[in-house]
């Protein structure tokens, strides 16, 4: 179909969103998730998928979402930090639900979810 | 849209294809398939990343790993471990990429760190057969800033402002060529891209064509708006597969969107653009027998004047410019002619890609700002020689180019200062040569290609190239004479001021820049007769020394069966004597000096 300039608009718009991806300048956030086979078993790939899907929802193009291996803490999986700024949060014993709302407080408002890091809950 | 957490891109381009990228790719679906996450990793293939000797080469996003020479086998691995778990597979990584256990990202790899990409921008970034990434980089922008907001005696102001010059070989400014285009008035008018690319060694337009394929529709698309002209001709080499079928489909999505045909965004504004096939001759490259090519014709240059500019295909008016050369021109829309004219030297503006070859430790494909040096090229984008061989020459502008020494390393590169240092920056083949290569044989080698290539047409160009070999060759063997050296310059310098094209008047360059930098190397075949390096067989002769202790390794290897223990007596009680080669049997393979004891090394070559 013939497009016009406004339609280019819009293709560029949506295509920009995937491709972001690629640009290693972009991001200004990463969320690197623990992905061990502890985390794993532990039900990390649900995490990393609610992630994923929540990152896309709010169309944000600026996050990194990468997978490390075991961090040595595995009972505390599944576990991901985020690095914004200059600081890295580590959120623990997380669930899909859980993570969503980290994407959501932590990523979008900037607001650290405390009661989910991990000084909160290796201190209970 | 979907969206993917990872992107896995592998390498689409002819050298990576050639080892089976296609399968690894098909190969990583299956497997992403079997770990069930296939819809949160996209698969892409792309074109040329420039460093096809460690293809095939594999990319993973977000992190920018860079995977060098995959094999199907190693696909398994990367998934599972990787792309599911997050952990990089090390041993499979680009050597440079891994230094003492930290890992680089593609962009922070010497090889790419030092280049600056406006040509190449899109290659290996992007899928080259889905139009929508293009257009995520700000593909076909340029053109609706063109039809929107400027008139074509706009456009071609601000190409005259960026300063670019033809990137085919003769470096002729481009702003002006379209001025010449656009000052021809007639009924139809005619833009050609030269996709030839002849010059062997070279691939800059094969990766561009690969890799972004839209980058030339847009520009040709451009190019036809400034000069009102309304079709296009694209001339690509048909050994070209990848590149051409990536071309028929660009333009296939093009003409759905209609950025190509009538109406161009509802403007009054028509254009389309057709593929013309080359049979690969050399000549064919040159614009008019280019132009007589498209045409149906035998490839012959036409005698200019008339440019195309005024008469060119089908005698109407056409403006013929390189790939590379087109490929600049949607950046320098969307960013200004004045920001392109603010990279590189006073003469030369913007960027090079230059194909670096022969003795190089990273053969590839560099983009570079002019005014580099040939030193940073070499050394610290290409690694220098390899073995820890000592630099010698580089050549520079294809095979009708000249040779420069470690002298001229630190110039700076740019069109006048290769041209003032008798080379050429041509279509940007560059070559390296180190220690063990004759000067002698390399001119014979590349006379030998444009010999092959001379279209016939005229006779300094026909005979002279033919009887500047029958000179190399009588030098190479041994039978040449201080007058033959003299004849060697007189013809080809002959040959430069009497060809009617450019094949022919810069066939000569090699042996010219060679006799002026690497006299002594021809000294040295013609008086001693002798090749110091040792490559003119002709000139070698193997010889046992009094070292010889008789053992007969040698003479159980020699395949002339030429070597016989006749010599002196070198053993009184046991009558042992040592070995001889007859030398007029000898066909100077070596094998005897490699088989005679380290400890003895009675063997030598001179
Ligand atoms: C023998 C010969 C071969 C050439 N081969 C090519 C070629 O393969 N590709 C190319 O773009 N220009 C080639 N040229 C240069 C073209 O004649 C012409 O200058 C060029 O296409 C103009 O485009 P530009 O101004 O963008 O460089 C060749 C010239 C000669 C004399
Ligand atoms: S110079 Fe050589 S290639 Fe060119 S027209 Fe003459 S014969 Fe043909
Ligand atoms: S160089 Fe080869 S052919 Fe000549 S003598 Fe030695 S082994 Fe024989
Ligand atoms: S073809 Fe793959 S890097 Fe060039
Ligand atoms: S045979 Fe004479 S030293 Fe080897």
């Amino acid at each position: 179909m013939k497009k016009s300039i406004a339609d280019l608009a819009r293709i560029r718009q949506e295509a920009l969103k995937n491709i972001q991806l690629r640009d290693q300048n972009e991001a200004s956030c990463r969320i690197v998730v623990g992905m061990g086979t502890c985390g794993i078993s532990a039900g990390a790939r649900p995490c990393l998928t609610a992630i994923v899907d929540e990152v896309h929802k709010r169309g944000l193009t600026n996050v990194q979402i990468v997978q490390t291996g075991c961090v040595g803490m595995c009972r505390l999986e599944p576990m991901f930090d985020v690095y914004l700024g200059n600081e890295k949060v580590t959120y623990v014993d997380m669930t899909p639900e859980k993570s969503r709302q980290v994407v959501v407080e932590h990523v979008v408002n900037k607001r650290v979810i405390h009661e989910y890091t991990i000084g909160a809950v290796e201190n209970k | 849209m979907q969206f993917y957490r990872a992107h896995v891109l592998i390498c689409g381009g002819t050298g990576c294809t050639s080892s089976k990228s296609v399968e690894i790719k098909a190969e990583m679906e299956k497997e992403l398939k079997a770990l069930g996450i296939d819809n949160e990793v996209q698969v892409v293939m792309t074109g040329c990343f420039g460093l096809c000797e460690a293809g095939p080469i594999m990319i993973v996003y977000p992190e920018g790993t860079f995977y060098s020479h995959i094999k199907i086998s190693d696909v398994k691995r990367i998934a599972s471990e990787h792309l599911l778990k997050g952990r990089v597979v090390k041993d499979l990584l680009y050597y440079e990429a891994i230094q003492q256990d930290k890992i680089k990202s593609v962009n922070d790899v010497d090889f790419y760190a030092k280049q600056k990409r406006i040509a190449l921008a899109n290659c290996g970034l992007i899928d080259p057969e889905n139009i929508d990434e293009y257009i995520a980089l700000d593909g076909y922008q340029a053109l609706v800033k063109v039809l929107t907001q400027m008139k074509p005696e706009d456009v071609i102001e601000e190409v005259k402002i960026s300063g670019l010059r033809g990137r085919g070989g003769a470096g002729f400014p481009t702003g002006l060529k379209w001025q010449f285009a656009a000052n021809y008035e007639d009924d139809m008018k005619y833009v050609c891209c030269n996709a030839d690319e002849g010059d062997p060694g070279a691939f800059m337009d094969r990766s561009i064509l690969e890799g972004t394929p839209h980058s030339l529709l847009e520009a040709m698309t451009i190019a036809g708006y400034a000069t009102n002209a309304k079709k296009g001709y694209i001339y690509v080499r048909a050994e070209y597969p990848i590149a051409v079928k990536r071309l028929e489909i660009a333009i296939k999505q093009a003409k759905e969107y209609g950025l190509l045909g009538e109406s161009i965004f509802d403007t009054n504004f028509s254009f389309d653009i057709e593929i013309r096939l080359g049979a690969g001759a050399f000549v064919c490259g040159e614009e008019t027998a280019l132009i007589e090519s498209i045409e149906g014709k035998r490839g012959m240059p036409r005698t200019k004047p008339p440019f195309p500019a005024e008469k060119g295909i089908w005698g109407k008016p056409t403006l013929i410019n390189n790939v590379e050369t087109f490929a600049n021109i949607p950046a320098i829309i969307l960013k200004g002619g004045e920001w392109f004219s603010k990279i590189g030297t006073e003469d030369s503006k913007g960027t090079k890609v230059f194909a670096l070859g022969g003795k190089i430790t990273n053969t590839g494909l560099v983009e570079i700002p002019m005014g580099t040096t040939l030193r940073e090229v070499i050394y610290d984008i290409g690694g220098g020689c390899p073995n820890g061989k000592k630099f010698k020459a580089v050549q520079t502008g294809g095979p009708s180019g000249g040779c420069l020494t470690s002298e001229h390393l630190d110039t700076p590169i740019g069109y006048d200062n290769l041209v003032k240092l008798g080379s050429m920056m041509g279509s940007g083949g560059m070559i390296v040569m180190d220690e063990d290569n004759c000067m002698v044989d390399i001119a014979r080698y590349f006379l030998d290609f444009t010999c092959d290539e001379s279209c016939g047409k005229c006779t300094p160009c026909r005979e002279g190239t033919k009887r500047l070999k029958e000179l190399l060759d009588k030098i190479c063997t041994g039978k040449g004479s201080l007058e033959d050296l003299d004849r060697l310059e007189a013809l080809a310098y002959y040959i430069q001021d009497n060809s009617l094209c450019n094949l022919g008047q810069s066939a000569p360059n090699p042996v010219i820049s060679t006799l002026v930098h690497f006299r002594d190397e021809y000294l040295a075949h013609v008086i001693d007769k002798k090749c110091p390096t040792g490559v003119c067989k002709d000139l070698l002769h193997y010889t046992i020394t009094d070292k010889c202790i008789g053992c007969g390794s040698c003479s159980k290897v020699c395949p002339q069966g030429c070597i016989e223990p006749v010599g002196k007596v070198i053993n009184e009680k046991t009558n042992r004597r040592a070995y001889v080669i007859d030398s007029s049997k000898c066909i100077k393979c070596g094998a005897c000096m490699d088989a005679c004891p380290p400890k003895v090394s009675a063997i030598i070559r001179q």
